[in-house]
């Protein structure tokens, strides 16, 4: 079986954790923007498995578990904390949370 | 010829489905569309002899952290609809360029280190998926030089959850428990 070269692979990461970037930029529901860093998560993922197949070995697929691990804890935290925060504001939009800005 | 013809489904589908999400007004289309390109990335995993963290990717992104995602557009009520209008002025324009100016220099770089990495070395992980298998040779390396990372990602798991029992928790059940314990039984009875 014909293999794609690797660098196609890491073009269609490199698209799409730019977009992820794009969509978390203009979007303005939290949990919409929420969607897009797990976006980027899983373009970073398809990156450190194309660079595992080049080098010829599994670390870089262990890392992509630890990404897993870690994306999964950032999630549950982020949506208790937007959950959190609509129930106090009744809106989970991004420009009503401004407290903290100077 | 195979390999490349689902390449270029995958790519096509991954691609068409991100650029859906950006363009989705409702928080269920985006994340049925986020499902989408997550499924793609997992062909593109098979397809580069990740077997392991393609069934891990399907099991747990696109089950687990979608379902929980879409349990909690549902909690917070789906049909509120997102305001559009942008406050800030030429952010969209702004965000847009330097996007695909980011674009350009992510697959420059990438494309770049192919290179420097020092050529296509596909036959030795060929040779590792099908001697041990892929799913072994990943325990074996996961519990042997990333054991103590390992083991950390459980302490961090476990710590993620009481976070999120203490912020997911009523503030006014806290104040019940937090007052004199006859008044918060006077209250129950009436």
């Amino acid at each position: 079986m014909t293999e794609v070269a690797p660098a196609y692979y890491l073009a269609l990461a490199g698209l799409m954790f730019s977009i992820g970037v794009i969509g978390a930029l203009v979007r303005r529901n939290a949990i919409v923007i929420f969607m897009f860093i797990e976006l980027m998560l899983n373009a970073v993922n398809l990156m450190f498995v194309t660079f595992s197949r080049i080098r010829g070995s599994v670390d870089g697929q262990i890392l992509v578990f630890f990404v897993l691990v870690v994306a999964a804890a950032e999630a549950v935290v982020g949506l208790a904390i937007i959950l959190v925060i609509v129930r106090r504001r009744a809106s989970a939009n991004v420009d009503d949370v401004s407290l903290l800005r100077w | 010829m195979i390999a490349l013809v689902v390449f270029g489904v995958v790519f096509v589908f991954a691609l068409g489905c991100s650029i859906a999400m950006l363009f989705a007004k409702n928080a269920v289309h985006t994340a049925l569309f986020l499902v989408g390109s997550q499924v793609a990335l997992a062909v593109a995993f098979l397809l580069q002899g990740a077997h392991f963290v393609a069934a891990v990717q399907i099991i747990i992104y696109a089950g687990a952290i979608m379902v929980l995602f879409l349990f909690v557009v549902m909690l917070l009520g789906v049909d509120r609809s997102e305001v559009l209008v942008e406050p800030l002025p030429a952010q969209r324009q702004v965000a847009l360029a330097l996007g695909v100016l980011l674009a350009a220099g992510i697959t420059y770089v990438a494309v770049m280190s192919v290179d420097l990495i020092g050529g296509d070395r596909t036959q030795a992980l060929a040779a590792i998926n099908r001697d041990p298998g892929n799913v072994l040779a990943v325990a074996r390396t996961l519990f042997s030089r990333y054991l103590l990372g390992f083991e950390a990602t459980s302490v961090l798991l476990v710590t993620a959850i009481v976070g999120v029992m203490v912020l997911a928790r009523r503030v006014d059940s806290v104040t019940a428990l937090s007052a004199s314990t006859p008044s918060s039984e006077e209250r129950e009875v009436a």
